[in-house]
């Protein structure tokens, strides 16, 4: 297997016969997903990392040229699956912008919320998986429960538990309702105490601490230079969030802190996205207190959003911009231009390269992958790390095979 | 903030500029790529790599150029972003590797390689990355097929008896 020319080794293994060769994953369980690094082991030091990656390269982007916009939203939802929302907002924010259309109030409101519980929902995983691979099995205990909290939540909006395929041009599948704007505040009462559980279990835990301090150190340079966004990141002291930089959705009505650490190790990223939870609870509060009235997608005479179905099954009216939305010899004007649009997923700067082609599908839809760029800095972090630590690293820069590969 | 005028003066004026929405791009030929990216990294500030990608213009209506590989730059003191686009054409796709520039190069340059066949002279490493390393054509190019070319049927299998 041919090392990475600039990861070589600066001693020759001639000279040292003990180093050995690992094959890490591509099935592991601390992987959670598919993925494979093969390690350069002298002892227990890692003194080079080669990730191999594409063992769930399915094509998206080509699919993403074949399938229309409100199609798409079914594949984008898989990317990163531990917050399937967050991509479809992501993708139908860049489709907008191509298209120029403006949401309305109420539309840009719930996909705030629906965008920070994604974050919550991601983080939380992230968080407890990371304890989890670390020896700490409670508080991923804890931290699941919480995330079914968020799949009811979600499931009432959309009907779908994980890959909800929600948002739709200009506005989303349904609106939501009072029960469900209940739901959310009665998450936002009981989340709390359930992260000073944790916080207690693991944010002083000497062995949690142990592990973590100090590992996979990146400095603020290296982040920028690697391309680096998110978490990460501001972990290493980036302040970087496009939530407060290029307001999208209602962001800029709301008020909220960038969290960022110096730390720059496994430590910090874990501090900064804990503290995140805290910042998403604190926009979903009041984002679901000031959620504006009226209709939730934008007005039919724009030829571009699908009626509500009652106004389908009911109406010739609402039947024939159905038919003129779907069918692909209708369809609409989309502008023979390039767009790039990016918005804050919980991963970092997910960004859309749409091309449009006077097609209601995508000439080209390229993704940029937060945990591509992260993964791809792996065998910088780990070099001359234990190997216990791998799993610290690859918990804390939290990769999604399935983004990755796409 | 750049100025188009003056990198005209600098990299000759072939250099156009163009908007749509809130993008700003511009448009250079691949003479220039690796000196006017080095300009806008050390002049103008643009210290992040955000993204390479690349397009393939076979079937766009009225298009002139094969491929452009798209670079999005951002200013991360004051968050500028600009994209950049450089026309790229067959039997020579090979544009010059920016990995001396930003270590975040590698991946995105190994991804348009594996994808569409462009090669980055100057990677320290251009292998594919995302499909097999026996796979022998470029799956985002147009002229290739939705479904494949059945290469997956021809890929050797390793049997118990034959490893």
């Amino acid at each position: 297997m041919p090392l990475t020319p600039v990861d070589t080794l600066e001693s020759a293994s001639a000279e040292r016969e003990y180093v050995w060769t690992l094959n890490f994953g591509p099935q592991h369980p601390a992987t959670h997903t598919t993925l494979r690094l093969v390690l350069t082991l002298d002892g227990e030091k890692v003194l080079n990392a080669v990730p191999y990656i594409g063992y769930l390269h399915s094509g998206f982007e080509k699919l993403g040229e074949h399938l229309d916009f409100n199609q798409y939203v079914t594949i984008v939802d898989r990317m990163n699956y531990l917050s399937p929302l967050a991509n479809e907002i992501a993708w139908h924010h860049a489709v907008e912008k191509l298209l120029g259309i403006e949401l309305t109030p109420r539309c840009r409101y719930l996909r705030t919320i629906l965008a920070e519980l994604m974050r919550m929902h991601d983080h939380l995983l992230n968080l407890g998986t990371t304890a989890l691979d670390l020896g700490g099995f409670t508080a991923f205990l804890y931290f699941f429960q919480q995330r079914e909290h968020i799949y009811d939540i979600v499931e009432l909006a959309s009907g779908q538990r994980f890959h909800t395929s929600y948002t739709r041009v200009g506005g989303v599948l349904f609106d939501v309702n009072t029960d469900w704007v209940n739901r959310v505040r009665k998450f936002i009462r009981d989340f709390p105490k359930v992260y000073d559980e944790v916080d207690r279990l693991l944010t002083k835990n000497r062995i949690f601490v142990d592990r973590t301090k100090g590992i996979g150190y990146l400095s603020r340079e290296e982040a920028i230079n690697f391309s680096a966004v998110g978490p990460v990141a501001r972990a290493s002291g980036v302040e970087r969030d496009l939530r407060r930089d290029e307001p999208y959705l209602a962001y800029a009505d709301l008020d909220f802190d960038v969290v960022c650490s110096r730390g720059g190790d496994c430590y910090a990223r874990y501090l900064v996205r804990m503290q995140e939870l805290l910042e998403s609870l604190k926009i979903i509060e009041q984002a679901v207190e000031n959620i504006p009235g009226g209709p939730v997608n934008i007005g039919v005479e724009s030829d571009m959003v699908l009626p509500s179905k009652p106004a389908v099954y009911r109406s010739i009216e609402g039947l024939i911009q159905h038919f003129e939305v779907i069918m692909p010899n209708r369809g609409y004007e989309v502008p023979r231009e390039q767009i790039y649009a990016a918005t804050e997923s919980p991963n970092g700067e997910l960004g859309f390269y749409i091309v449009g082609n006077a097609e209601t599908r995508a000439y080209r839809a390229r993704t940029r992958p937060p945990s591509y760029i992260h993964f791809s800095m792996f065998p910088h972090m780990i070099r001359n790390h234990q190997l216990s630590d791998v799993v610290a690293v690859l918990g804390s820069i939290n990769i999604i095979a399935a983004e990755l590969d796409r | 903030m750049v100025c188009l005028s003056e990198l005209q003066q600098k990299f000759g004026a072939k250099i156009a500029e163009s908007h749509f929405r809130d993008n700003r791009r511009i448009d250079i030929p691949a003479a220039v790529v690796l000196p006017l990216l080095t300009s806008l990294k050390t002049e103008y500030g643009f210290n992040m790599l955000v993204d390479i990608t690349a397009v393939d213009w076979l079937e766009y209506e009225g298009a002139t150029d094969r491929f452009s590989v798209v670079y999005q730059l951002l200013n991360l003191d004051t968050g500028e972003r600009l994209t950049v686009r450089v026309p790229v054409n067959l039997p020579d796709a090979v544009l010059p590797s920016v990995y001396s520039l930003w270590r975040g190069a590698d991946w995105m340059e190994r991804e348009v390689w594996d994808m569409f066949g462009i090669s980055f002279s100057g990677h320290p490493d251009l292998r594919r990355i995302l499909m097999p390393e026996e796979f022998d054509a470029f799956p985002l190019r147009k002229d290739y097929p939705l479904k494949g070319r059945g290469e997956r049927h021809n890929f050797p299998v390793i049997t118990r008896s034959g490893s």
